[in-house]
């Protein structure tokens, strides 16, 4: 699929150059987070094999974390599962937004694809896509692998030996993530309707962080603010 | 060693799996209409700008809770933006964010 609004420049390899950097920016957060949470993990009880198995198969921080804390404090099965759906279900906006670049991969494929969508793969892919044009399965599997690889690898580290590391949020490593949100919100947000969208997406995270918390605010900011963008590319449609 | 967790592992994964390929499954974009391509089109930068905003609008208390908090993070988080914005250089946002954040923290720890 080519996106007649993006700029497409010319050398590609630029692009994933850029595209790698920033991958390793969030693959340097996901280590130190991953030692964290090899940790807590290890400390809630969970062997090597079930925390990594845990970052293998589920491949979702902020779930994983709940999970360790729920399972420490001896919650069921069932309801961190419930918790799990609903502290993803937002990975349903990122595959929409990711189809109609991808809808022209094998099944297989799309079936891989789908399985290491994470936040830090849709942002990096997306942007890159955005930005050349067109979709790039190179790029795709470059974003994935970063954070694909180094999480299950570092929870193991985490369980191994994670006392011995600093708290990543001393190094200010916690805030590469929303940084890198932001800044790639920014570069997708290249028109008018584009930038409503983002700036509206951010205060329904906000207001309704604080109504009804945040992991409920995001994504429900991720539905309803393109309707703000869509109201702002209506608006400025010429009058019939 | 004991291996049970491996079992809760894989109900997350089930669960969290459909949300990821359902849609990476349904019509390709020719066959949508219009209006949800364009709705599609939008919902990258609103979720990227929605998971901005809450990480840094929220951080967990002693007891765990998110509680809305305003910290170095604000400022670093739209220095990162700014300059991403301007230079087009993700990784050089991020560093400048990470920077700050790390040495605000230790002059405000100290």
């Amino acid at each position: 699929m080519t996106d007649p609004s993006a700029t497409p420049i010319p050398d590609i390899t630029a692009a994933r150059r850029d595209l790698v950097l920033a991958a390793l920016g969030f693959a340097v957060s996901g280590a130190g987070f991953g030692l964290v949470y090899g940790l807590a993990a290890r400390e809630a009880g969970f062997s090597i094999i079930e925390a990594t198995s845990m970052s293998v198969f589920v491949l979702a921080g902020a779930a994983q974390f709940a999970a360790v804390g729920l399972v420490a404090h001896g919650a069921g099965w069932p309801a961190i599962v419930v918790l799990t759906a609903l502290l993803n279900a937002r990975h349903l906006l990122y595959s929409a937004a990711m189809a109609p670049w991808l809808g022209g991969r094998s099944r297989l494929e799309r079936a891989a694809m789908a399985h290491v969508l994470t936040d830090e793969t849709f942002a990096l892919s997306l942007a890159h896509f955005q930005r050349i044009g067109r979709a790039d399965v190179v790029g795709f599997w470059l974003a994935a692998g970063f954070d694909s690889i180094s999480w299950p690898v570092f929870t193991a580290l985490g369980v191994i030996g994670g006392q011995l590391i600093p708290d990543p949020a001393q190094l200010g490593l916690d805030v590469v993530f929303p940084a890198a949100m932001g800044g790639l919100a920014v570069k997708l947000a290249t028109d008018r309707p584009a930038i409503a969208a983002a700036i509206a997406g951010a205060a329904l995270a906000v207001v309704g962080g604080i109504l009804v918390g945040p992991a409920v605010s995001i994504v429900v900011g991720g539905f309803l603010a393109p309707i703000a963008g869509l109201l702002i590319e209506r608006k400025g449609e010429p009058a019939r | 060693m004991t291996v049970q967790l491996v079992g809760l592992a894989l109900l997350m994964a089930a669960v969290t799996y459909p949300f990821r390929a359902l849609p990476l499954f349904a019509p390709t974009k020719d066959r949508l209409p219009a209006i949800v391509q364009r709705y599609l089109r939008l919902v990258g930068p609103a979720i990227l700008a929605a998971l901005a905003a809450g990480n840094t609008a929220f951080a967990e208390d002693a007891a765990g809770h998110n509680v809305f908090h305003v910290g170095i993070e604000w400022i670093a988080v739209a220095l990162a933006v700014a300059l991403i914005a301007w230079r087009g250089n993700v990784f050089f946002g991020i560093v400048a964010a990470v920077v700050m954040v790390a040495v605000g923290r230790a002059v405000m720890g100290a």
